[in-house]
């Protein structure tokens, strides 16, 4: 079981993969995610689900390696197996005729927000999207999220495809146009998403974002991933992932994402020396 | 009275203190076969026998005790795994002092201690593992019915057991990777291996149980699916979601919920780090805020993590504390330091948000509450600081909230618990059946057990039934 199908690398460090789940493949629905386990002594890590087959049982996964699980996941080809994958989790997102909507997406969080794009887009909105990276190579799934928008904007630090800018200038373009924003989403790197979302507003457009907090067991039972939204504690796992990006304590939420910087570089460290890598 | 036994049980051999808090291996060593006979000679085989009234599952201790007597082992085993499923666990983690102990005759007399009933069911069920016969135990054949059992904690593992040898085919959903709920991730190795759990596992499972991991229901499976493929459904997932006391710095860096700091060390072996990926952070100066088992073994947990100093602040007072006795005084003798009539009112932090210290408030007994405990009470102006660089808040959990919000045509009581009847553990739908924490909050192995073993009669009543109506 948990199977990968296929495997491409996307672009440097980012990685697209198909694997059997076929439970989670037949409920799964915009905005959740999964918890895999890589092997018998591995950790439990949360991971979108970007896309699904509901037929042939499959669920697609892009992640981006930071640390020495998405390596291992990496380093693990077409025909392999993943110890554990636990899903579908999490709160799906609430897709509805809003009207129009704008999405925000950056980095890896572009494969978080297609499935939500698509399922906007389908119940009747009409869809500008923004896609933010640091250069062109990094701003993935750009032709599958064009497909289901009606305006795709891209802005890049260096200006190598698009808007020279981060996506908040784009945010700020779109308004001075006058376009009219019924509800948003941001999913991206978290200070991506606190800027998205303080933009958001000051422009007074509603703004879901998508939490990425540490987790444990993915379903309720610990609290690691308790983020403080309008100042009540909330499980990110079951209350969420996706909140209220004008209610998020920021600075909390991302120190909380550092609490195992240290732990978390040895082990990369430890799995490159056992691969014989650098 | 004058008694042909000795007045006092055996003495169990354990690790020593110092030794113990080096390693994470069982405190108790156990009887040995010479110990075990000779204890079981101290029962006095009661025609009356308070012990079995006192045991949730109404284990005939007598019966295996004079099978021990007569070193008769196997036919010890035969008459124990009658009426349990997990004499290993049981006999380790139950608090038999208010049990089958609390109520042994023996006991009862001046100057005398009661039989060690606990650590007898554990040395039987070690015993059968180690050295006795391995024949696969006789099941009938799994055709009076498909059951269903969400959850694989110590009321599932039982329910499944007990139906698998009455003829049902049963398939237990367990959301984690490991089966057996808070025994796995709750219970530390010191006090509970994980061995003995994934044995008494494999002995539920030889009884033709299928346990699948990885499926939350009501995510992965819905209940519309459950009520399609079974003719009955089983529910015991627990009062997993942890309490959080909400003083000010509760989401600073270094603040754990207890299941948080357990399931790291337990479930995902982080006290093995960086053998196993999990991290558990190092920590010198830790305050553990409670007074149940679960604080007791945080507590001890840390220390075996190699924290200098573990201070448990409790609000009321020892002769309060929920925990086992056994347990706290295996905590004192490990060098943990009890703060009594202590409340927390605020964590707090360094600049770089990470925890350095808790602001504490001495209380004083009032009055009784509803439960019949006196209420502790504020004493203005006690404020005081604990120097810390980890809180570990075990105050309580609540029902887990994946499965019930994926159900809302369940019944549930005022403090969103499923509404079952006692007796039967029958909730509202009729197809299902639900017990241990999930209906009585958080309890005991033993009771989620006791639970288990009556909804394993009233659900065979329920589907023999419906059955013979022809539904």
């Amino acid at each position: 079981m948990y199977k990968i199908i296929s495997k491409k690398l996307v672009v440097p460090k980012e990685f697209d993969v198909w694997v059997e789940a076929p439970r989670v493949a037949r409920h799964v629905k915009p905005g959740q995610f999964v918890i895999i386990r890589t092997n018998p002594q591995g950790e439990r890590v949360p991971l979108t689900v970007a896309d699904y087959d509901r037929e042939k049982g499959l669920i697609r996964m892009i992640f981006q390696t930071v640390g020495k699980t998405t390596a291992e996941f990496a380093d693990m080809n077409v025909g392999d197996c993943l110890t554990d994958i636990l899903g579908p989790l999490g709160t799906p997102s609430e897709i509805k005729n809003y009207g129009t909507v704008l999405m925000v997406g950056g980095g890896v969080g572009i494969a978080a927000l297609f499935p939500i794009i698509r399922a906007l887009k389908e119940a009747g909105n009409k869809v500008y999207t923004i896609l933010g990276g640091r250069t062109k190579d990094l701003v993935i799934m750009k032709e599958e999220c064009e497909k289901y928008s009606d305006e795709l904007l891209i802005t890049t630090d260096d200006g190598s495809a698009g808007k020279k800018g981060v996506v908040t200038d784009a945010m700020v373009e779109l308004a001075e146009r006058g376009v009219k924003i019924d509800q948003s989403w941001a999913i991206g790197p978290s200070i991506m998403m606190k800027f998205a979302s303080l933009k958001a507003k000051e422009l007074d457009i509603p703004m879901f974002v998508s939490l990425n907090p540490i987790m444990i067991d993915g379903t309720g039972m610990c609290g690691g991933c308790r983020v403080t939204i309008h100042d009540q504690i909330r499980f990110a796992c079951v209350d969420g992932p996706e909140f209220d990006g004008w209610g998020v304590n920021w600075n909390e939420f991302m120190n909380r994402m550092r609490q195992y910087k240290d732990e978390e570089k040895m082990s990369l460290e430890k799995y490159k020396a056992e691969m014989g890598e650098e | 009275m004058a008694l042909d036994i000795a007045p006092k049980r055996l003495p169990v051999p354990e690790q020593s203190a110092e030794e113990r808090i080096k390693n994470f291996n069982d405190v108790v060593i156990g009887y040995s076969i010479e110990e075990a006979v000779a204890e079981s000679a101290r029962c006095l085989q009661c025609k009356n026998a308070p012990c079995i009234k006192g045991c949730p599952v109404s284990i005939d201790i007598p019966g295996f005790l004079k099978a021990i007597k007569e070193k008769d082992l196997e036919k010890s085993w035969d008459i124990i795994s009658k009426y349990t499923n997990l004499p290993a666990v049981c006999g380790r983690v139950c608090p038999q002092e208010k049990q089958c102990e609390g109520v042994c005759t023996v006991g009862r007399i001046k100057g005398y201690e009661p039989v060690s009933i606990g650590k007898m069911e554990r040395f039987i069920a070690d015993w059968k593992a180690e050295h006795g016969s391995k024949v696969a135990p006789k099941v009938p054949e799994q055709t009076k019915g498909n059951v269903a059992v969400v959850g694989s904690g110590p009321s599932s593992l039982t329910v499944a057991g007990d139906l698998a040898k009455m003829g049902y085919k049963v398939t237990v959903y367990e959301a984690l990777h490991a089966a057996g709920g808070v025994l796995m991730y709750g219970i530390p190795e010191f006090r509970l291996p994980k061995a003995i759990v994934r044995r008494e596992i494999e002995n539920i499972k030889a009884l033709g149980v299928k346990i699948e991991t990885n499926v939350a229901v009501g995510r992965s499976v819905t209940i519309e699916e459950l009520q399609s493929h079974f003719d009955a459904v089983y529910i015991a997932t627990g009062a997993g979601t942890p309490h959080f006391m909400g003083v000010p710095g509760t989401s600073l860096n270094g603040v754990y919920s207890a299941s948080e700091y357990l399931t790291r060390i337990n479930l995902m072996h982080g006290y093995e780090f960086p053998k196993y990926d999990t991290p558990t952070k190092e920590s010198e100066k830790v305050v553990v805020v409670g007074g149940g088992n679960v604080a007791m073994d945080a507590a001890r947990s840390a220390l075996r993590l190699g924290a200098k100093s573990v201070q448990v602040v409790y609000r009321r007072s020892l002769e309060e504390l929920p925990a086992r006795i056994e347990e706290y005084h295996h905590a004192v003798e490990e060098g943990v330091v009890f703060n009594w009539l202590t409340n927390p009112v605020e964590y707090v932090g360094s600049e770089t948000g990470n925890i350095v210290g808790v602001k504490c408030i001495r209380m004083e007994l009032g009055e009784p509450d509803a439960s019949g405990r006196r209420r502790p009470q504020e004493i203005k102006g006690s404020e005081f600081t604990i120097e810390a660089d980890t809180i570990i808040e075990a105050i309580g959990q609540g029902p887990n909230k994946v499965l019930l919000s994926a159900f809302p045509e369940l019944k549930l009581n005022k403090k969103g618990y499923i509404d079952a009847d006692p007796e039967t553990g029958q909730a509202d739908p009729e197809w299902v059946f639900a017990g241990g924490d999930i209906v009585t909050g958080a309890a005991t192995v033993i009771l989620a057990m006791g639970a288990g073993k009556k909804a394993a009669e009233a659900i065979d009543k329920y589907i023999t039934e419906k059955k013979a109506a022809g539904k």
